[in-house]
């Protein structure tokens, strides 16, 4: 919950944004992160970020779901209210399958999504500085944390040099806040020194 | 895995001379442009209908289910008919973005949204008639199972009705979760170019905020591929389900065992002829032909000619099984009730035969496939027909069953029986009409993620690449991201 010192270079190519990374990290600096206006593949890679586990979650999500319905429709069907339909088994599996496969479903879907939400912080009423408008439109915003060692203007030219076709400096909360986007409000004011 | 050259003998997904910011310009723009008097027409007229379809449903609850034809043998009637009509109407919206994207079908990229829309819309729609076909609609929480006062009193898990409770339900639950994330880049681009404050606000909210960040796209990456895993089998599971409806009874003409793939068939053949209507009147008013081009439209008439055929094997099978089962009930149901045109429903059969068997075979030409009135009017036959495939499979099985002392007098429906089908057109069409105009109707984050490959300028300017070595191609050309993707995918 803090304001940082953050250089920003924009790439107006996807297929530049890829040396550059290379470049930028080779150097040794540290990308805060890229925004772009739809997934670019391999730049996670690029980037260094290891692979999302998520659909991991949504397999026990999943098995939760079907556990869930096994478990509550024996129950009741063969202990809390046995039925004696024309002598049929109580434990009839074969008739439960289809409400076992759409709860397994519903767990996995629902599950996955509130995990999905909640690991990229998004929600209703939540804002986020926005490095650059255009990032959801035709920009790839690189953007780069600096520290108090950082010579913010040889970043500058280093990124214009990697491609970028605009680059500046902003100091921005890099965490979300409940905000509206209309508002240009300032979050959490009374945290305005910057970190290292 | 994503291609990065596609080769010239496909056709481009995206005609014109387009770059990113052309793409966002040209799906965004009717957002933000004030609605057209054409649009307040058909919102209104839509509104007006939903109207009625609330003062049917006002008659139907105050004074029971005897607002409505039904009668004894029949008690099924144009509500059933309706709400599994509506349900298959859904399925090709889950067909073109679940199934399509494990099939990596590039087209589909144009049409999801509105697809997906089309589903949950429908679907809402068809859960209105099995619920006010309960009669007493104040109990329709009976359906649901949790510990209650009454005994407690479970509902049936061993039935096709109670299935459907759950299948319904987890399939507007998942498309509609489906649909959301997938919106969520596309509420975030129209944000971030909005003008006005109320704007700002509005689809700030909805954006959830959303950055467009590399780890974000990661992981929204995989949550679509999952969903999408997981709505595929659920797509089938629901039709299954639907089917078993009728399936599991012992009634003739229902009780045969190729109901769970016949349905699921119609079901994606009249959700493709919807899909048809809706986006052929889209891509027009919104001047959209650059996403929506005639490939797309072409490759949904080869998905409507494929099912409306495998439908038609579905009903001669079922005709062929009428004769050699050799049961006496089967024979009269199919031989009788519904092949024999004089017989009281005989049109209905024949109706729906001429619908969806006889008229899509105009499919087979590719000069059809790529005409746009004949792929209008056929969009448009085709529901007919799987509207008549429906009432066909209820009325007829049931309007005279075993006991011919029960056999029943002429079912027809009474005017809060149409008013509420027509309520639900209501109901459809002011969730489509607002849909167009505030949401964006192309996945704009999707067809920019195409657009390199697919695009008509990009593609001709990788055209050369065709008449070089293979040696050269693998390793020049369109550039370094070639070996910087290797990995990735």
């Amino acid at each position: 919950m803090a304001k940082k010192k953050f250089v920003v270079g924009c790439f107006d190519d996807e297929d530049l944004l890829f040396p550059a990374v290379k470049k930028v990290r080779t150097v040794g600096y540290k990308i805060h992160d890229i925004y772009t206006p739809f997934p670019v593949h391999g730049l996670d890679h690029a980037m260094g970020l290891r692979e999302t586990s998520l659909h991991t979650a949504g397999f026990i999500y999943g098995i939760t779901g079907t556990t869930t319905a096994l478990s509550c429709i024996s129950w009741i069907l063969t202990k809390d209210w046995p039925l004696n339909i024309g002598g049929k088994p109580h434990f009839a599996l074969p008739a439960w399958i289809p409400i076992t496969f759409e709860l397994t479903v519903l767990f996995a879907a629902v599950g996955m999504v509130l995990t999905f939400c909640y690991l990229c912080q998004l929600a209703p009423f939540v804002k986020k500085h926005r490095f650059h408008l255009r990032a959801t439109d035709d920009l790839f915003v690189m953007v780069i944390e600096c520290t108090d060692k950082t010579n913010t203007d040889d970043l500058k030219s280093f990124l214009s040099n990697a491609g970028a076709v605009e680059t500046d400096l902003q100091i921005a909360e890099a965490d979300w806040w409940v905000g509206s986007y209309d508002k240009e409000d300032v979050p959490f004011e009374n945290t305005n020194e910057i970190a290292a | 895995m994503h291609l990065k050259y596609e080769s010239q003998l496909r056709e481009p997904l995206v005609s014109g001379n387009k770059n990113y910011h052309q793409v966002t310009e040209d799906i965004i723009r009717p957002i933000e442009a004030k609605p057209s008097k054409l649009w307040y027409v058909g919102f209104f007229t839509a509104v007006a209908l939903l109207m009625f379809g609330v003062y049917s449903v006002y008659r139907e609850v105050t004074y029971g289910i005897g607002q409505w034809n039904l009668n004894k043998t029949i008690g099924w009637g144009w509500d059933i008919t309706n709400f599994v009509w509506w349900v298959g109407i859904g399925h090709a919206g889950t067909l073109i973005s679940a199934v399509l994207l494990l099939f990596r079908q590039g087209w589909r990229t144009g049409v999801n949204r509105a697809a997906e829309a089309m589903t949950i819309f429908a679907v809402m729609c068809a859960g209105q008639f099995p619920i006010f076909h309960m009669g007493r609609v104040w109990m329709a929480f009976f359906v649901m199972p949790y510990p209650n006062s009454r005994g407690p009193l479970w509902v049936n898990f061993n039935s096709p009705l109670l299935w459907d409770v759950f299948a319904i339900s987890t399939y507007f639950t998942v498309s509609l979760l489906f649909w959301y994330s997938g919106l969520l880049p596309d509420f975030a681009s129209v944000r971030d170019r909005a003008k006005t404050k109320l704007r700002q606000k509005l689809y700030g909210t909805a954006a959830f905020g959303w950055s467009g960040s590399a780890k974000h796209w990661q992981r929204h990456e995989s949550l679509s591929l999952v969903l999408a895993g997981l709505s595929t089998p659920l797509v089938l599971s629901v039709h299954t389900i639907v089917s078993f409806d009728f399936a599991t009874s012992v009634i003739p003409g229902w009780h045969t065992t190729i109901f769970p793939p016949y349905f699921v068939a119609g079901a994606i053949f009249s959700g493709f002829a919807m899909v048809q209507s809706l986006l052929l009147i889209v891509r027009k008013v919104f001047a959209l032909e650059d996403y929506i081009t005639l490939g797309h439209i072409e490759a949904m008439n080869k998905v409507i000619v494929l099912t409306g055929s495998v439908v038609g094997i579905a009903y001669l099978t079922e005709l062929f099984m009428g004769w050699y089962s050799q049961n006496k009930y089967e024979g009269y149901t199919f031989w009788y009730s519904r092949a024999y045109l004089f017989s009281p429903y005989g049109w209905s059969y024949w109706g729906m035969m001429a619908c969806n068997v006889i008229s899509p075979q105009i499919f087979w030409f590719r000069k059809m496939r790529r005409n746009i009135y004949v792929t209008f009017f056929m969009s448009i036959i085709v529901n007919i027909g799987m509207w008549f495939e429906r009432f066909v499979i209820i009325v007829t099985s049931l309007y005279r069953d075993y006991l011919p002392s029960s056999w029943s007098v002429y079912y027809s429906p009474t005017i809060y029986e149409i008013g509420f089908y027509l309520g639900t057109f209501g109901l459809f069409f002011t969730c489509f009409f607002l849909f167009a105009k505030y949401f964006p109707v192309i996945a704009v984050a999707e067809i920019k993620f195409v657009l390199k490959t697919t695009g008509e300028n990009y593609k001709e300017k990788m055209g050369h690449l065709e008449h070089v070595p293979a040696e050269v191609f693998a390793h020049s050309g369109h550039g370094h991201t070639v070996v910087e993707n290797h990995g990735s995918n």
